[in-house]
């Protein structure tokens, strides 16, 4: 029987995590170098916990399948890195980041770890520019803040338009250091295909060479995954094709709890799907809606270009709707916003599946020079992609699937539910509530991978300095490895008619009209029927060509689509359970009269955590009640 | 439009490779390149031949999975544009398009179209950095950068190091991938510190690894994606003679 603990420590919410580092069981110098740690994922969390947890003295054994730790995808996170640091002096502080988060994140997060992370965002910062990290600078020569949505304050830390770029080359740095010292063992172009537990604890993983197709063991004292979202599973998102939550998966299968799965955010300024031969779509940076007006024709069907539709005959719907916050609304309500417009006939473009995003009034401010400061290479990007200068002409726009609030559950400690296993980044669920604010991935990664995992860790690893090096023979490895290769032939020996890209976009498809910015019940259990059906074919028709012993794309995607089947399901069933309305969960069921997502406070203050039961079986709900002890719950407004 | 490919094929490192010509019909002018390549490889698949194994990944220009040589330029025709972030509007219906991997003995091919660029990461091991460890950093604004110097850095930092400079150097050399990271950390207060050890590290690294020297041509710079001047390698040469000679840092 599973119990949840949060494992929250005692003490006013201000000081539990100086109380908690305080009384941490820590392990000593020269025990460290006996302890290996496992850690997939080399992102901003990855990285730059891979280095600090080298720097202590442990021994770190990294994976990513990318070709180089450089390539994971925070690389593309663009518009900032939030920070409580004060520098404009707007009454910013760590309680008002957490409270904004909190609330971004419509009341569904756990109060604890989410002050811990606005803690640290300060020491996040001090630590990327030590490690050369360019940050944009005023002409006095300190650092440069701008605003993102739903918050009153600037407190956004930004490198034009790559910011994530820049972060995660300045924690790649670290981790490179630490290869080049011989403490990290990098292992790069290995999918994770399982996780193996000895003894009740987390101790190795099974691998797959993804260049020579070798099955590989690799054993540690604990697993840390730092393996990033699952938005990926509407086929098209703004992800990389390669992110997945296999990895993650084989996790939850062996015990982890998965933690508020259907929880998505649909980003709201995405480049809209042009064709159906799409492989993905262009994230156009939140920092945009600064400077940009978000608007539609007020006349329905308006075919007009839009620079000769006169001012009055513009809806700028947000600013209409929202006058406190105006364009910089949180994600889930400009997403839904410009939902709501497009579906009552207002949309623009060719398929009446966008809004436009203005840039006129701000270059006539304050000049186009100081646009293409800020924006320049978004700018140029839009321009590659559409053949339309955002100069000249607004933007068109629409929401994609971008980022996965949900994830494995963890404890104050960042451990699952499985001992010795850690999870960090956005593959846990920690910090974002129903709905994360813009700049709060890269807060949240950095933070964690600096300043957290390694002294949270020492709670599992004090106790563990008297094992010695686990060894790969135990049967335990076999049967995962056995099991691993199985699943592979399987894959293989289908030989059917249907390429894996083809499942996977009519599951992309099948999410996103159920399963996206607005679920009702009769939808998700539709879904669920399609999915099942969807999921058998596949195991029936699918054609993965090539073979298990040499690099294979094909087989690299089929493995990652047949998890997706399976989460799809959990993430319906999820959506199913919570039947109210809160962040990016938006039940049509529960909504205020003005369209506004309705929360239901007395029956889901919780956190919805999914224990595996088997195959094609329904999960088993936990619940962990959230205390809001340091806040009043309110409805979430930003009008 | 119909198009017709000519895509180097080879098993893995140890077979021979060569040229396979590919009619592609079909293809629409709103697919990115790499569209047009997975619709390639979902018509090869459906017909049971092999897949073409290229990389890519996030497919906005950012990650620098992607590479290619197309019609013998790398990342094809556009300026300032990865293969990824390629459009078919720069083809024709008829074209005769030909897709090679990078070509460089640092490089070695792995199959089709990918290459091996761990040596990239080699050289960035060797001194890429700056030696903080976490939890050391003094207060963020406690040094007060020149704003050109942050935004000359910036220029510099944006390398995605996809390899195309060498790939597209006679001389395969790294020098501009090499000279971004260098430049970037010598622009900086903070890299002060290590920056004659950086460089001579850096540059020992690149040379052992194979990489070919710099003649001037400046093709590298015409073929970088992401528009890294060759300037940085100026610095990086001033930088180095500057640590050989172990004479006092000149002035920025």
């Amino acid at each position: 029987m599973i119990k949840l603990d949060a494992k929250i420590p005692e003490g006013p919410l201000a000081e539990k995590w100086s109380l908690y580092k305080k009384n941490v069981h820590l392990v000593n110098p020269a025990n460290k170098t006996k302890i290996d740690i496992i850690l997939v994922g080399t992102g901003l969390s990855g990285s730059a916990a891979a280095s600090s947890l080298a720097e202590l003295g442990y021994n770190v054994k990294a994976f990513c399948f990318q070709d180089a730790p450089r390539r994971a995808h925070s690389v593309a996170a663009q518009g900032g890195i939030n920070a409580a640091k004060n520098y404009r002096n707007d009454s910013d502080s760590v309680f008002r980041l957490f409270y904004d988060i909190i609330k971004g994140g419509d009341f569904r997060a756990r109060e604890a770890n989410v002050y811990r992370a606005a803690e640290v965002s300060n020491q996040t910062i001090d630590q990327l520019v030590a490690a050369g990290t360019p940050f944009a600078r005023e002409y006095s020569g300190y650092l440069d803040n701008r605003s993102f949505g739903g918050v009153q304050v600037s407190r956004t830390f930004y490198a034009k338009g790559q910011t994530g770029q820049q972060c995660l080359l300045g924690a790649y740095s670290g981790l490179i250091r630490q290869i080049a010292k011989g403490k990290v063992t990098m292992y790069s172009r290995r999918d994770m295909l399982d996780l193996v537990i000895i003894d009740g604890k987390a101790r190795g993983i099974i691998t797959r060479n993804l260049v020579t197709g070798e099955i590989e063991r690799h054993s540690a004292h604990a697993v840390i995954l730092a393996t990033g979202g699952y938005g990926t599973i509407y086929y098209l998102s703004t992800l990389a094709l390669g992110s997945n939550p296999s990895a993650a998966w084989a996790a939850h299968k062996k015990g982890a709890l998965f933690a508020n799965p259907s929880f998505v955010q649909i980003h709201p300024t995405s480049i809209p799907q042009m064709n159906d031969y799409q492989a993905k779509l262009t994230l156009m940076s939140e920092s945009l809606r600064n400077d940009g007006r978000i608007w539609v024709p007020k006349a329905k069907g308006d075919k007009r270009a839009p620079n000769s539709i006169p001012e009055e005959e513009r809806d700028y719907y947000l600013e209409r709707r929202y006058p406190a916050f105006g364009n910089l609304v949180p994600r889930d309500v400009a997403s839904r916003a410009a939902k709501e417009r497009c579906d009552a006939g207002y949309g623009v473009g060719d398929t009446g599946l966008s809004v436009y995003l203005d840039f006129s009034k701000s270059i006539e401010k304050q000049g186009k020079k100081a646009i293409e400061n800020k924006y320049g290479n978004l700018f140029e990007m839009y321009n590659k992609i559409t053949g339309i200068n955002p100069y000249n002409e607004p933007m068109r726009i629409y929401p994609a699937g971008h980022y996965t609030m949900g994830g494995l559950w963890v404890d104050y400690n960042l451990m699952t539910t499985i001992p010795g296993l850690f999870a960090i980044g956005e593959s846990n669920f920690s910090d974002h509530g129903a709905n994360r604010l813009g700049a709060g991935s890269l807060m949240q990664c950095a933070g964690e991978g600096y300043f957290v995992i390694p002294v949270t860790i020492s709670s599992f690893l004090s106790d563990e300095i008297k094992t010695p090096k686990i060894p790969t023979s135990h049967p335990e490895f076999e049967k995962a490895e056995k099991e691993s290769k199985d699943k592979l032939h399987k894959l293989l020996s289908i030989n059917g008619k249907q390429t894996v890209t083809a499942f996977h976009r009519r599951l992309g498809k099948i999410m996103w009209d159920h399963c996206g910015m607005v679920r009702n019940e009769e939808g998700l259990k539709k879904a669920i029927e399609l999915i099942a059906k969807l999921k058998e074919e596949f195991w029936k028709d699918v054609k993965v060509p090539g073979a298990l012993n040499e690099l294979n794309q094909e087989l690299e995607k089929a493995v990652r689509v047949a998890d997706f089947f399976e989460l799809a399901r959990l993430m319906c069933q999820d959506a199913i359970n919570r039947k109210e309305s809160c962040g990016a969960h938006f039940r049509e069921e529960s909504q205020t009269p003005e369209g506004e997502a309705q929360r239901i406070d007395s029956e889901y203050s919780y956190v919805a955590a999914w224990e595996y039961c088997g195959e094609d079986k329904e999960h088993n709900l936990h619940k962990e009640a959230l205390k809001f002890e340091n806040i009043e719950l309110k409805e979430r407004s930003y009008k | 439009m119909n198009i017709k490919l000519e895509i180097w094929r080879q098993k893995d490192a140890k077979s021979k490779g060569g040229f396979v010509t590919y009619p592609l019909d079909g293809v629409s002018e709103g697919m990115s390149f790499l569209e047009m390549m997975d619709f390639l490889n979902t018509t090869l698949i459906k017909k049971g031949d092999e897949p073409v194994a290229f990389e890519h990944d996030c497919r906005e220009g950012i990650c620098g999975s992607c590479s290619l040589y197309i019609n013998g330029r790398a990342h094809g025709p556009a300026h300032e544009t990865t293969t990824c972030e390629l459009r078919m509007t720069k083809f024709r219906n008829g074209d005769r398009i030909v897709v090679e991997p990078w070509r460089s003995k640092a490089f070695p091919l792995i199959k089709d179209l990918i290459v091996d660029r761990s040596s990239f990461e080699k050289i960035m091991q060797a001194g890429g950095f700056i030696s903080v460890n976490t939890g050391a950093a003094p207060e963020a604004n406690s040094i007060p950068i020149p704003k050109n110097h942050a935004d000359e850095a910036f220029d510099s930092a944006v390398c995605v190091g996809c390899g195309a400079c060498v790939a597209t150097c006679k001389n395969s050399s790294a020098m501009l991938f090499v000279s971004a990271k260098i430049s970037q950390l010598a622009l900086l207060p903070q890299g002060q510190v290590e920056a004659k050890t950086r460089v001579q590290n850096m540059v020992t690294k690149m040379d052992d690894l194979g990489f070919g020297n710099c003649t001037n041509t400046g093709a590298c710079e015409a073929e970088c994606p992401k528009g890294i001047k060759i300037a940085n390698i100026a610095r990086m040469n001033r930088e180095f003679i500057c640590a050989k000679m172990g004479a006092q840092k000149m002035s920025l």
